[in-house]
């Protein structure tokens, strides 16, 4: 019998060979896999053990750890509440991180970022217990408040950019959600509150700014313009252009009215200033026609649409349809058809020809420390995205822009004593609901330090162009005005 | 059987076996320390009563040996003690986790299953002065092995867990019926095959290189394959069906020499497999668990292996230490996921440790049944040996995605003291046997007079 027990030994050998191999698998070679697996409670209670960076806006914690006596060591608490929670997102035990600044700068905050390797091996020999990085953002305090006030309780969203530099000044989304509940360590706790805001109708999780599409409407215009004047079709502020009641589209039954049914000037035409004061859509739809669509794309494409940008948040890339056809192409042009965009996007049009025609890349995050304060990434280099239109070109813009301030349908954003630059728009998106005010500004116009971009979602009052003007355009002024200090 | 040539006094290697145990128990001293110095930065009150039990628990086994069993294996009780100390140290330190101290923690009850097992030890090395007058309860061990497998299924006393129904309840106490039904089985195998191995292995025609056993010959491992479908079927456990089909035909394989049983067991098996997996929804989720534990619905349903395959990667090559790691994350932690447990805080240069004693225990069971002059002793240490490298095989591959999570537990380290108590007496059947391995042929036959017709010496003589 002794051949079959030897032979049952290898049997057996053989299967605890495999064992070794299977734990040698799982141990060493696929451990850092399991160990990155978002699910993975250890990685997210090691993350918890170490304490997390800050995140401060104007010298003030909006998010930050602090130490409580139960499994997770270190509890995060956004002291103000609602008003930076799409900013900040949250950082649940239950949930996860999977919005904001919480979820975009997680390497930072947790401390597991290359660039602080440095650090982890010093706080290694010295014994002290690594933290994460925090994070000074752009934002300026008085800004977001004026912003978050003037929204109110109306869902819409509000940027504000420094034009100089692409810094974000403002960046609120209504509805907000207050993110305490959902980083509890009651789990209980946290997983109620994050069903009801995973369920939530009106997407408070949504950061509007950056991640919500919507038709442009007339702010779209400028854009429209700012081709125009590049590709020679007009020359300045002044060149006549058509503005008949009802523009005729090629190929198709449908025409392209004006909403008040009016010629926008004597004898069906008009200045080019003037069409922008009035948002004169036969104007633009009939500049749409001459440009054709992939000269407006092409445009709209130099200010920042289609591109990915991450601040570190990624921004959903906004669009102008590609092939588009004679009757599409004058839709286009006063933002409806299939033109869609992020109001960050929109505030980098009005940042954009503020600054000469060069749209700097936004960004949110001013400095990272260490947790001991020393600067690990100092206040980035401005970066230029594009040279979207000539500073010829954005003169005149402006010039047309101030117009529609002073003497046109964005009169509510008047600031005494300064001089401002905007445009206002109206978006249809749903037949039966009201279309959304649209606001676009930047201020001073002489001297811009801040431009800003509002919608209000259901804002605006069909057929009219009252709602960008009445609603999206005082809270885009009073965003100014904090920023200026007036 | 080829002739080893021993010594005329061979060396009993009883100080060989009080230094090594002296070694597992100061191993598993230190570890418990370890547990208390990471946890609470303090060496544990209860150091000294726990130090001296296990010292006493350990020494009279020792002690015992040393007077009944002098030629025994000197490997066998330290690395059962060191597993079981081991064991221990985890359940100790996810009694600290829980907060659960003292007499009302799982470690108290395990210490005190751990005392009943080596008492129980002692006496079957006491009471049991040679391992073949098991071969007259051949048929006692065959009805005990069968009743107490199909026990859980008697209502009233069979006790759910997990979907599977392995487990009986006895007022207050609740136990795996299971783990001594492996004994009994065993016994009765090794008993049955040695009488009949001769007719199982000669009769049969040949077909492509192999001799296929006659249709009436076949009778044995279908009533075994029954068996193991009813426990697959009613107690819907795959562990234990794949554990007693498995050491069924690893024996009659060991007995007859015949590679076609292998074969024809495991088309048996196949089959009952395939047909548990169409038929039961409660196996096909466990085949979708060990396929995909990581689905957002697997985990879901269970993160029991998730959980455990992230302990071990935490743990990776080093560990967290013990008493550093998070082994409570895992349910079942300190039974059917101790391996896991233990991986993540000694590393895998532990869990290869831990592999590595299991090895050496089954080892010293295969060169027992090597060196044993006897057919039935051949059979059952190898059967004994098998049980426990399977059933390893079945709970840690099943804890490692080798094979799909099964509901058995893992030898002398998971909590409950019915496995402990059985595989402890497995140790001491093995002690006993290689007692009888080692042991120089004495001048003259003493007390038991062996079969003849087993004896080692008669050679089947193959017809074909």
């Amino acid at each position: 019998m002794n051949t079959p027990i030897r032979r049952l030994s290898v049997v057996m050998a053989a299967l605890f060979t495999t064992l070794l191999v299977s734990t040698t698998l799982i141990q060493f070679v696929q451990a850092k896999t399991l160990d990155a697996m978002p699910a993975n409670k250890r990685t997210i209670l090691d993350n918890y053990a170490r304490e997390r960076g800050s995140i401060i806006v104007g010298g003030q914690a909006v998010a930050k750890s602090v130490p409580v006596e139960d499994q997770y060591q270190f509890l995060r608490t956004y002291p103000q509440g609602k008003l930076y929670s799409q900013v900040t997102g949250f950082y649940s035990y239950a949930v996860g991180a999977p919005y904001g600044l919480e979820h975009a700068s997680d390497d930072l905050l947790s401390g597991n970022s290359d660039t602080l390797f440095v650090r982890r091996v010093t706080d290694l020999i010295t014994g002290r217990k690594t933290a994460g990085a925090t994070l000074d953002l752009t934002i300026n305090v008085k800004a977001q408040k004026a912003a978050d006030q003037g929204l109110g309780k109306s869902r819409g969203a509000v940027v504000a950019l420094d034009p100089r530099t692409g810094a974000i000044l403002a960046m609120v989304s209504h509805p907000q959600f207050d993110p305490n509940p959902i980083s509890s360590h009651d789990l209980a706790t946290a997983s109620k509150a994050w069903e009801a805001l995973a369920s939530d109708p009106n997407k408070a999780f949504l950061n509007r700014s950056i991640n919500e599409l919507y038709p442009p409407g007339s702010t779209f215009k400028v854009v429209t313009a700012a081709a125009a004047l590049e590709e020679g079709v007009v020359t300045d502020e002044n060149s006549v252009v058509p503005g008949p009641a009802v523009l005729d589209l090629p190929l198709t039954d449908t025409n392209l009215p004006n909403e008040n049914r009016q010629p926008c000037g004597p004898g069906d035409k008009t200045t080019l200033i003037h069409a922008l004061e009035i948002s004169c859509n036969t104007a633009f739809g009939s500049l749409g026609l001459q440009l054709g669509g992939e000269k407006l794309r092409a445009q709209a494409a130099k200010f920042g649409f289609g591109d990915v940008i991450q601040i570190p948040m990624r921004v959903t890339p906004s669009s102008v349809p590609a092939d588009l056809n004679a009757p599409q192409a004058a839709q286009s042009a006063i933002g409806q058809y299939e033109v869609k965009t992020t109001p960050l996007q929109m505030a980098m049009v009005a940042a954009g020809i503020a600054n000469q025609g060069r749209v700097m890349t936004p960004y949110l995050i001013d400095q990272v420390r260490s947790a001991n304060l020393d600067v690990i990434q100092s206040t980035p280099e401005p970066v230029e995205l594009s040279q979207a239109v000539s500073p010829q070109t954005a003169d005149i813009l402006t010039k047309m822009m101030v117009s529609v301030v002073d003497n046109g349908s964005g009169a509510r954003a008047q600031i005494p004593g300064v001089k401002v630059a905007g445009k206002t728009g109206t978006a249809q998106h749903d037949l039966g609901k009201p279309p959304h005010a649209w606001f676009i500004s930047f201020a001073p116009a002489d001297n811009p330090q801040v431009a800003v971009a509002v919608v209000v979602e259901d804002g605006g009052v069909t057929g009219s162009e009252v709602g960008g003007g009445r609603i999206a355009a005082p809270i885009a002024r009073e965003v100014m005005k904090a920023v200026l200090g007036k | 059987m080829t002739t080893t040539v021993e010594p005329l006094n061979p060396p009993t290697r009883r100080g060989l076996e009080l230094a090594l145990l002296l070694g597992a128990i100061a191993i598993v001293l230190i570890a418990w320390i370890t547990v208390d110095l990471n946890r609470n930065g303090t060496v544990p009150a209860n150091i000294v009563p726990v130090a001296g039990g296990l010292f006493v628990l350990a020494l009279a086994v020792h002690v015992v040996l040393r007077w009944r069993a002098a030629y025994a294996d000197p490997l066998l009780l330290p690395v059962t003690t060191a597993l079981n100390g081991l064991g221990l140290v985890m359940i100790h330190r996810l009694d600290l986790a829980k907060g659960q101290l003292g007499t009302d923690g799982d470690a108290y009850r395990q210490i005190v299953w751990t005392a009943i097992a080596v008492a129980m030890s002692v006496a079957v090395i006491i009471l049991l002065r040679d391992h073949r007058l098991l071969r007259r309860f051949t048929y006692v061990s065959m009805a005990v092995g069968f009743i107490l497998l199909l026990l859980p299924l008697v209502p009233g006393i069979g006790l759910s867990v997990n979907g599977s129904q392995i487990w009986i309840k006895l007022g207050p106490l609740s136990f795996q019926p299971g783990e001594f039904a492996k004994i009994a089985l065993a016994i009765f195998f090794a008993g049955y095959l040695v009488q009949t191995r001769d007719v199982l292995s000669l009769a049969g025609r040949k077909v492509l290189g192999f001799t296929f056993p006659r249709g009436r010959d076949l009778g044995p491992i279908l009533v075994a394959w029954v068996l193991a479908l009813l426990i697959l079927v009613f107690e819907k456990d795959l562990g234990s069906a794949l554990l007693f089909f498995g050491l069924f035909v690893a024996m009659l394989y060991v007995a007859t020499e015949r590679v076609s049983w292998i074969a024809i067991g495991m088309l048996l098996f196949s089959v009952a497999v395939v047909f548990a997996l169409s038929a039961f929804t409660h196996f096909q989720k466990r085949v979708d668990l060990w396929l995909d534990p990581f689905s957002a619905a697997n985990l879901e349903r269970s993160n029991q292996l998730a959980n455990g395959l992230w302990g071990m990667a935490a743990g990776g090559l080093t560990g967290t230490g013990l008493g550093a790691g998070r082994p409570w994350l895992t349910s079942f932690a300190e039974s059917d996921f101790i391996y896991p447990s233990l991986a993540e805080e000694l590393g895998l240069y532990g869990s290869i440790a831990i592999l590595l004693l299991y090895l050496l225990f089954c080892e010293r069971g295969v060169r027992t049944a090597l060196g044993v002059r006897d057919g039935f002793g051949k059979l059952l240490a190898v059967g004994l040996t098998f049980s426990v490298a399977f059933q390893l095989f079945i709970v840690i591959g099943g804890v490692t995605r080798v094979i799909p999570l099964t509901g058995l537990t893992t030898p002398f380290m998971s909590l409950g003291g019915s496995a402990l108590l059985a595989n402890w007496i497995i140790m001491s059947l093995l002690l006993r046997i290689s007692d009888q391995a080692r042991r120089p042929l004495p001048d003259a036959p003493v007390g038991i007079v062996d079969d003849p017709a087993e004896a080692e010496p008669t050679q089947v003589v193959r017809l074909s």
